[in-house]
């Protein structure tokens, strides 16, 4: 069986879901980050399938990097903020980061 | 001559002594806040102003005296003199008799020899200097300047007003030293709690105001056209408000002062309707022209327009119409249509009756009279300066002064209005007891005297009157003032009596001048006080005028008599005041004669009181005057209707007049010591066969209740309609239309309130609610905002799938 768009599309779904559903069960921030993480690598994967099997071509290699990069810039940022988050409560539970409610 | 140089030179000095008052009241008025109450500076300042004015206008006397070579004094006979003198100055050559053809031609000597010496070519010495000082600005055809006009008639003005006016400041040095003091108490002035009014001493004021009264006055004087005349007389006008209003918390005090304003108000109505009338025909203010210095015809002044060069009025046929004449005598054209330039005849009658008018009001004439008395309430300086130098005196200065636009209709109207305010105020100065209030019916009496001597062509008689009456009434005033203050502000003679023992130099200064206006003399000797010659010039013109115009005797016989009154009630003020036995003894006992501040202007005053006029017609006094007569009065005039007297007539009865004068006199004089100083006859008996005459005397013939009855109530008759109209009428519409804009306002809220605030605030009730239910979203919670997002996502991928077409 060739392997297809499809097949990397659905392994990207995968990974993507696998990512929000991360993000939505894990009340450790560091595995919340994780998830972001595995959302935009499946995102990643999904444009360089497009960038191999369409006519996006080479943008969807650039935007590729241009998500590593970010997410690199968004860890660094929101390991920065988990360091602040624990001063302050002393945990990494998102639960009870919950000041803001309305 | 280098006349224009002696012109200038007169017009700096007079200037200064003009402006050095005004200088003195800035000063004063503004000083005033700086220097302690007690201060006297004000007082001394404003001495040394008018004392200085009084050295310039003397020092001005001097020198136009000897510019003019004193020609004034030459010659036996002076009128004549002058009469040739004034003619001269316009080329022309007027016939008045032999006698005055040969005073013209020695004149004529007299001038050539000027002109050899001086090679400038004058028909004669010019003795009348105009000029302009300053150009306020053109407003079309109207020119404003401050011009400026000197004669012997200024100069001696100059002269007498600062004279009087020194010695009437250092008199007040002393009279009004009870304001200096930081609580001076109004004695006069009750209070709520039964106490007296206390306010802090007004010496600076006072002074400031009487150096802005001087100022008014001396610029009054050496106006050079008539509306100057006008403003200063304004001028004057709030300066006698002020001074009579001094003590203004006292309601008599402020009620004169508003009396004499409206009643002089009254007469400068007049006043500008006459100004109005000269300026549409005349075009100009300017008394005489404007010097031709450069060749061009100069602009001719109001009296040459009216009374060209020889003094006549310059009538057509019908006798409706005045020619307007220039300097030479020439008729005027208009220069476009060479239509000559005219006058109704009415109208010049008119615009004399109006500056009459103006006259009228401040000299307090008939029937305006009535202001006069009532300003006795000012201090007495102030009673001395305005009854003497300054605000009265400046009717007859104008009258005096514009003679030669009185038409001989205005003349008559002139003398008739003298005729019977003499013999009025005489009649209620009769039974006045109040010593103030004498005085001051006995002025408007011999104001009358001056106004009646103007009016019969005794030009120089009635401005002579003026003069010697200004000195010795300021000099009874300022006596009376030093007896009043010595009574402690009695005013009442009744109360007085024997003063004489205790204030000798007012008593007998008062003397001085009371035989000064009663025109006593010893016939045959040169012995005689100023009122003698001046009084007695008076009736001569008066007697000459009725052997000419038999049918106007009354103008004649009613001076003649009132000159008899006057001599009777001043000898009565005299007696009752100082002679005899002290009527109350308490106040007698507190009298004592006042310092020498006070008592040295009487002595100066009562010296000219008394030899002012000394020599008579042929005196320095009388000269001077008549020489600025202007033209044509000393020839007399001869007309069907009224003709005036020339000199040569006046002068053939003087002698007559003069006996029958001082007979009068003498009879009053004798007639008061039998019933008041030797007591032959009780003053009171007579009083009860008169009970109705005494009293209407005493009521001042009814003046003030006529006037109450005519102008008064009936104006506050008009004034309450007026006030209704404004209740019911106009208050009514305004509260209309405020009730109507108060409901058209309660809708507006309602408006307002329901509907604009209604939608603004569903608007934002609207988005709290929202906020509000949209809150209970906000958890805080992460992972349940991760599950919103991903629900939404995942639902806006199904709706998009569901209802939007694909491609």
């Amino acid at each position: 069986m060739e392997v297809g768009l499809n097949h990397y599309l659905f392994v990207g779904a995968v990974m993507f879901v696998t990512g929000v559903i991360c993000m939505a069960s894990k009340r450790n921030g560091i595995g919340v980050l994780m998830g972001v993480e595995l959302v935009l690598n499946g995102a990643n994967v999904n444009f360089v399938a497009f960038a191999r099997y369409t006519a996006l071509g080479l943008d969807g290699h650039v935007i590729a990097m241009f998500v590593i990069v970010l997410a690199a810039a968004e860890a660094a940022v929101a390991l920065a903020i988990a360091l602040n988050f624990y001063n302050n409560h002393l945990t990494i539970d998102v639960d009870r980061g919950d000041e803001l409610r309305g | 001559m280098p006349t224009e140089s002696i012109g200038n030179e007169l017009a700096l000095l007079l200037g200064i002594a003009w402006l050095l008052p005004l200088a003195g009241f800035a000063v004063e008025i503004f000083g005033g806040f700086l220097w302690p109450r007690v201060s006297r500076t004000a007082a001394y300042i404003a001495v040394a102003c008018i004392g200085i004015g009084f050295l310039c206008s003397f020092t001005a006397l001097m020198k136009w005296g000897n510019a003019t070579d004193w020609v004034v004094l030459k010659g036996t006979d002076s009128h004549h003199a002058s009469a040739g003198e004034h003619g001269g100055e316009g080329h022309g050559d007027e016939g008045h008799g032999d006698e005055g053809h040969a005073e013209e031609a020695a004149h004529a000597e007299h001038a050539e020899g000027e002109e050899s010496e001086s090679g400038v070519h004058h028909d004669a010495v010019a003795t009348t200097f105009s000029g302009t000082m300053y150009s306020l600005g053109t407003f079309g055809g109207l020119e404003v300047t401050l011009d400026w006009y000197i004669d012997s008639l200024t100069l001696l003005m100059f002269t007498m007003v600062t004279l009087i006016a020194t010695c009437i400041h250092v008199f007040a040095i002393g009279y009004m030293s009870d304001e200096l003091t930081e609580d001076h108490v109004d004695h006069e002035v009750h209070t709520a709690d039964g106490g007296h009014f206390h306010r802090p001493g007004r010496f600076y004021k006072f002074f400031s105001y009487m150096s802005l009264f001087c100022f008014s006055m001396l610029g009054l004087v050496l106006a050079g056209n008539i509306f100057q005349v006008f403003v200063f007389w304004e001028l004057v006008g709030i300066c006698s408000y002020l001074l009579i209003g001094f003590y203004v918390e006292r309601k008599s005090a402020s009620t004169a002062a508003n009396k004499a304003f409206i009643v002089n108000r009254v007469g400068d109505w007049g006043f500008i309707i006459g100004l109005m009338i000269l300026w549409t025909y005349c075009g100009t203010f300017r008394f005489v022209g404007e010097e031709s210095t450069d060749g061009h015809a100069a602009k001719p002044g109001l009296f040459e327009m009216v009374r060209g060069n020889d003094g006549q009025i310059d009538v057509n046929e019908e006798e409706d119409v005045v020619y307007l004449r220039d300097a030479h005598g020439h008729r005027l054209e208009d220069p476009e249509t060479h239509e000559p330039k005219t006058i109704p005849y009415a109208l010049l009658i008119v615009a004399g009756l109006g500056v009459f008018g103006g006259c009228i009001g401040k000299s307090a004439q008939f029937p305006l009279q009535t202001w006069l008395p009532d300003a006795m309430e000012g201090p007495t300086p102030v009673s001395a300066l305005v009854h003497s130098a300054t605000m009265v005196a400046a009717g007859v200065y104008l009258a005096g002064r514009f003679y030669p636009v009185f038409t001989p209709e205005v003349l008559l109207t002139i003398a008739y209005i003298g005729c019977i305010t003499l013999f009025l105020a005489a009649t209620i100065a009769v039974v006045a007891t109040d010593i103030k209030r004498v005085l001051a019916y006995s002025t408007i009496s011999q104001l009358g005297y001056m106004m009646l001597g103007i009016g019969l062509g005794g030009w120089a008689a009635g401005l002579f009157h003026l003069v010697t009456h200004a000195f010795f009434k300021s000099l009874m005033f300022l006596a009376s003032g030093s007896v009043i203050v010595g009574c402690h502000h009695e005013q009442e003679m009744p109360r007085m009596g024997g003063l004489r023992r205790k204030m000798p130099i007012t008593a007998y200064t008062m003397l001085i001048g009371v035989i000064a206006i009663a025109g006593l003399a010893i016939p045959g000797t040169v012995i005689a006080f100023s009122g003698y010659h001046s009084k007695d010039a008076i009736v001569a013109t008066a007697l000459a005028h009725t052997n000419l115009n038999p049918g106007h005797f009354l103008l004649f016989i009613v001076p003649l008599v009132t000159a008899g009154i006057t001599a009777f009630y001043m000898f009565r003020l005299w007696f009752y005041t100082f002679a005899g036995e002290p009527r109350d003894q308490e106040l007698y006992d507190h009298v004592h004669e006042s310092p020498w501040v006070m008592t040295g202007p009487l002595l100066v005053l009562s010296v000219f009181a008394a030899g002012c006029a000394i020599g008579g017609e042929q005196g320095f006094l009388y000269s001077m005057l008549s020489h600025s007569e202007p033209a044509g009065v000393a020839t007399g005039v001869e007309a069907a209707a009224v003709s005036l007297p020339g000199h040569d007539l006046i002068h053939d009865v003087h002698h007559e007049a003069g006996v029958m004068a001082l007979f009068a006199a003498v009879s009053g004089a004798i007639i008061a010591y039998l019933l008041y100083g030797a007591h032959v006859l009780n003053p009171a008996d007579i009083q009860r066969h008169f009970t109705g005459l005494y009293t209407f005397l005493v009521e001042k013939w009814r003046f003030d209740d006529l006037y109450d009855a005519m102008f008064v109530r009936p104006s506050r008759v008009v004034a309450g309609w007026c006030a209704a109209t404004d209740r019911v009428v106009f208050d009514g519409i305004l509260h209309g239309a405020c009730r109507a804009a108060i409901n058209i306002s309660k809708w507006d809220r309602l408006f307002d309130e329901g509907i604009v605030d209604g939608l603004v605030n569903l608007v934002g009730n609207v988005v709290f609610g929202i906020g509000r239910s949209l809150r209970v979203v906000q958890t805080g919670r992460l992972r349940q905002y991760i599950m919103f997002i991903a629900v939404g996502v995942l639902t806006l991928f199904v709706l998009l799938f569901a209802f939007f077409p694909k491609y």
